[in-house]
Formats: structure tokens, sequence, C-alpha cells
């Protein structure tokens, strides 16, 4: 065994002997307060001792391991799935496969399965309005789902009182959410950072209490139910017929979303954000309107909430102000961060693991929300960049003719 | 051209301009020398608005630009090299000249002037698919300068093009600063420590010391000043 091996073996071992002194008063003493006498239950101390031991000599060959991908990686530049994505001969047939899948998948799976779909590629939607803001322009909002509450509520409302039907509302309330956007944009025009995060914060939770005292106007914590699913043309649909038809709509609007987002990232407007994030003054240098630019930034992040709402409010057919907690915006946030901000795919990717996941690990139950941490723990220790990264541009070398400057 | 009358600007409590006023000519260099925190990049910085005046007017092309938004002023032709160079790290070579370009929307002028910036710095042109971030102190300086030159201002305003580059570098970006102005008819306000190569450069300096101008006069006679000599060339 050579030097470093055996050095790790022996961090490991004081971790375990440090691990095993702290949780000696809880895992080995107990105490009989009935016969007065005190258990000493040294068998744990052994199994806490080999498990914190291995657990840490696992943890710190993944490190290793890490840093030592990392160095292949500054050689090759990107990773396999970035490069998968570049290569137009396997990303074209497997978009193509993905989309055939996304339309017999109602067909295959059951009704149960396709809202489950549904939900999720609400939150896809979700994912991708926020990365405008987040991923794009760099302004940490962790209120964004109270745009994801203005287009549910818009739709209910709007129903309720004047019977305006889905696909009348859909627009409305993704230009609900921009003008709330809009809303919330202007004050927090000159904070950064952690100030934002706080303001948008107070933000969310300011709509989500209205929501529930306003009782005239919301109907308060009772919500508001009856809302009709999506007609079509006026036909008379079973319910898992209409399920499936709000299926199809869910991924067009996704499809679109997808398309919009790709264009904007392309345009000046996206690399305006870009830069906007990495120097303010350089852009005010550069004649970038800094105010107009944030504020585009959060009128397109919230029309996409704005809208996701209205079909959420379709889907559910009920909404109360208990779907839009500060716990939503939490998992979007993350849905971003962990698919990899910025990165459309990633963010995707993100979203669907994120909402699938927890779905289908509901028979863990108690466990559900301890493992859902510790995944995002492991993510920002071993890949902090998301699960796919953005990258922008394919750097091009050219040998040969490089005369480099030194300075 | 450009005309300042008597302005100042605070950072909150302290006062780093006392009353500036200087003027600059069409087709002139004119060079900002002064030790730091004597004012030279807050004159700058407030020429073009991102901290504007607390009193004073600041005339362009005879208009009052004293409080107009940044970008209006950029419209108008003034473009800014801010201080330490500030490039995009994540966008490429290419974009972050299409950041200069950002109010323009003549795409075949735009076309050319690209074509002169590739001409002035050929090897930008080699680097312009790699990230800003990932280019050397010096490209890094002709990038900025390219950028802002790529929003064909008028008005040219160059905050220590020198800053923390080799002396073969700075001469080789010197050599340039003089080619766009004879070129372009650009005029220059070149804010510098290195004053001995930027009084050589410009037709006329300023000397700043802690919010004021303290002395005024031609480059040469300000290089050939006693003062000058003792406090800034280090001579």
């Amino acid at each position: 065994m050579n030097m470093p091996v055996l050095n790790e073996i022996k961090k490991s071992l004081i971790a375990a002997i440090w691990f095993m002194f702290l949780t000696f008063p809880i895992m080995v003493i107990k105490v009989n307060t009935i016969t007065r006498t005190i258990d000493w239950r040294w068998k744990n101390m052994m199994y806490t001792g080999i498990g914190a031991f291995f657990l840490s000599a696992v943890w710190r060959y993944m490190l290793r391991r890490k840093e030592k991908n990392q160095n292949a990686l500054e050689k090759e530049g990107l990773s396999i799935v970035q490069k998968i994505l570049q290569v137009k001969t396997f990303s074209i047939p497997a978009t193509v496969l993905l989309l055939i899948f996304a339309i017999v998948f109602p067909h295959l799976f059951s009704m149960h399965q396709t809202n489950i779909m549904i939900s999720a590629l609400i939150y896809v939607m979700l994912g991708l309005g926020l990365n405008i803001v987040v991923g794009l322009a760099g302004l940490l909002d962790l209120g964004y789902v109270a745009f994801f509450a203005v287009g549910a509520y818009a739709y209910a409302l709007l129903n309720l009182h004047f019977g305006l039907g889905f696909w009348t509302v859909l627009p409305v309330g993704g230009f609900l959410g921009a003008v709330f956007g809009i809303l919330l944009g202007y004050p927090v025009l000159r904070l950064r950072g952690d100030y934002l995060a706080i303001v948008t914060l107070g933000f969310g939770e300011i709509i989500r209490i209205i929501l529930e005292n306003w009782n005239e106007f919301s109907f308060g914590p009772a919500g508001i139910a009856n809302i009709p699913k999506p007609e079509l043309f006026g036909l008379d649909l079973s319910l898992s017929a209409k399920t499936i038809y709000l299926y199809y709509i869910i991924v067009l609007l996704v499809i679109f979303t997808v398309f919009v987002i790709n264009r904007l990232t392309d345009s000046r407007i996206g690399r305006a954000w870009i830069a906007l994030k990495d120097d303010e003054i350089a852009c005010q240098a550069m004649g970038i309107d800094k105010a107009k630019t944030k504020l585009r930034a959060f009128a397109l992040g919230a029309t996409w909430a704005g809208m996701g709402g209205v079909v959420f409010a379709a889907k559910t057919a009920f909404i109360n102000p208990a779907s839009f907690t500060i716990w939503e915006s939490v998992i979007i946030l993350c849905t971003v961060v962990a698919g990899g901000m910025g990165s459309i795919v990633g963010v995707i990717c993100g979203a669907l693991l994120l909402i699938l996941l927890p779905e289908y690990l509901r028979d863990f139950g108690q466990f559900r929300m301890i493992t859902f941490g510790a995944v995002l723990v492991l993510m920002m220790v071993f890949r902090p960049g998301g699960m796919i990264e953005n990258v922008r541009r394919t750097y091009q070398f050219k040998t040969g003719e490089t005369n480099d400057i030194h300075s | 051209m450009l005309e300042l009358k008597n302005i100042q600007t605070r950072y909150g409590k302290i006062q780093a301009l006392k009353g500036i006023s200087m003027h600059a000519d069409p087709g002139e260099i004119i060079c900002l020398i002064g030790a730091n925190g004597a004012g030279k990049s807050t004159v700058l910085m407030t020429i073009c608005g991102i901290t504007p005046a607390s009193r004073g007017d600041i005339f362009f092309k005879g208009k009052n630009v004293t409080h107009m938004a940044p970008e209006k002023i950029v419209s108008l032709g003034i473009s800014q090299v801010p201080e330490g160079r500030r490039i995009f790290p994540y966008l490429t070579v290419m974009e972050n000249l299409d950041m200069g370009t950002f109010l323009r929307k003549d795409t075949k002028q735009i076309k050319k002037d690209l074509d002169y910036v590739f001409h002035l710095f050929p090897i930008l042109a080699q680097r312009r698919h790699q990230p800003g971030g990932t280019l050397s102190g010096g490209e890094q300086q002709m990038l900025a300068i390219s950028r802002a030159i790529m929003s064909r201002p008028e008005l040219l305003l160059l905050d220590e093009p020198s800053l923390g580059l080799a002396p073969m570098i700075t001469r080789q970006i010197f050599d340039i600063i003089r080619k766009i102005n004879q070129e372009n008819r650009t005029t220059i306000v070149l804010a510098a420590q290195n004053a001995n190569l930027a009084l050589k450069l410009a037709d006329r300096g300023y000397v700043m010391e802690t919010g004021t101008i303290t002395l005024t006069d031609t480059g040469k006679h300000l290089l050939a000043n006693e003062a000058v000599k003792t406090a800034y060339l280090g001579i």
C-alpha cells in the first residue's frame, strides 16, 4: 500500500474515533429509570465506529476521484454529457426519441402517472422561468412562487366571476405574472445578493398571506374549488381524456418555453443579462440600461410562472394558499441549482428528478426530506455546477498560430 | 466638445471632487495625472453618468449631460474603458465586442468596425471564440478598448490603460491609442498614473490632487515642469 492510501485510512480512523467519542453519551449510555441502573451498550459504539470509518473512507475516496476527474476535465475541456449534447448526430435522434416518448406517455401509463408527469412538467416550466432570473441574470429570487400563485388565482377567479375559459386566461395569467414581476422588480432594482433574496422572500410571503386573509377576494384558506379543465372545441370529454389533453398542453408549453428561452440566451438581451451578472459598471459604460434589463428578466421569468399557475389550477381543480408556500419557491430554486444554472437541459433534468423522485419515494415517507437534503448536499460537494453544467461556447484553439502576448 | 464646469461629486459623505473645471476640444488627447485617490477615475465616472455629479454642469457637444442616465450619455457618443478593464469573463471575445454595440442597429457598419478592431488588435481575431476571462491581462485591456470603440464614440474615456501591464505592452497600447485618435479624430481623455508616457502622448494635461485640479498645461510643458517631475515622474 502506498502512502496516500495509508494516510487516508489514518484520517478515516481518527474521524471514526472522534465520532465514537462524540456519540458516546447518546449511543452508549442508557439510563434505566425503573431499575435505576445504567446500561452500557458498547456494541453501539462499535457500530458507530465501523460505520463512521467506512463512510469517511468512501467520502475521501470520492473527493479524491473528483479531484482527478477535474484534472482530466481541464485537459479535455468538456464532460461527456456536454459533448454528447453538442454532437448533432446524437442529440437530434435523442430529441426525437424523447418527443415520441412524451407523445405516447399517457397511453402507456396510468392516469395517475400522467397526473404526476403533468405536475413535473409544470415544475420544468417554473424551473426554466426561474432560470432566466437566477441562472442568466443572476438575481436570487426566493419568492418565485408568488407569480405561480398569481397565475393560478387569475384562472380560478376569472373563471369563477366571469366564466373565462382556460385558453383566454392562459395569456392573461402570463401577462399578470409579468406585471407582478415588474411590481416586485422595480423596488428591488438597487439590491443584490442576500438583500435581494430577503426582499423577494418577503414578497412571496406577502402574496400568500394576502390570499390567506383577504376572504372577500380569494376565499381565504378555504380556497376555490371546481376549477374547470381546459375545453377542446366544446367537446364533452371524459376525465381521463381531459387529463391527457392537459398533459399535451403542458408538453407543448414546455417545448414553447424551451424554444423561447433558447432564443433569449442567444440574443443580445440574454448576453446583456450575463454581462450584468458579471459587472454592472462595465455594462453601464457600454450603455446597457441596468434597470430595464433587470426588469425584463423579472418580467420574462414571471411570465412562465403565471402560465404555469394557470395550468396548475386547471390540473388540480382546487387551489388554496397552502399550495404556494415558501417551500415551493425553495424546490423550484433547487431544481435550477441542482440541474445546472443557466443550462436548459440541466434545469429540465433537475426539475424532473427533484419532482419525480420524491413522488416515487413516497413509500419511504419519513425519510423523503432527509434523502432530498442529502442529495442536494452531495450535489454541491461533487458537482457544484449542477448535474449538467452550462457551457456557453466551445473553445476553438487553433494550434500553430498562437503567438501569445505575455503580460 | 466636452466641458466640465465646477463639478462636484460625492460618495455619500465623502466629497471626491471639489469643483473640477476642464475642457477638451475635438480631436484632442487630454491626460489626467495624479496620485491614488486624487479623483481621476471619479472624473471619468462622472462624465459618463455612472456616479452623477452633485453640483456643476457637464456639456458634451453643447448639450448639458450632467443628469442624464449613463445609457443616454453613451448613445450621444461617449464611451468608457473602465479601470481594471472589466471585460465580461464569461462572454467570448466576440460577444464582449457585441456588448459594445448594444445601442447600435447599423449591422453593416458594425461589421466594418469589427474588422477595424481586429486590424488594430490581430490577437483578438485569433481569440474571438474564447471567453474573455481566459485572456491575458494585456489582451483583456485590448478587448476593453476594442469594446469601447465598438460603440463608435466621439469621446473615448480611458481609465488607467496601463494598469498592471508590462512596459512593452503598455507602449503598444499607447501607440494604438494614438492611432485611434489620429485615424478617427476621436477625442480622448486619459487618466493615468504612468505620467511619463501619458504626457508624451497627450496634447494637454491636468494635474489632480485630492479632488481638485492644481495645474494645467500642454503635455510638453508638464513633462518639463519641475514640480510634476518630482511628484509624478520620479526624476
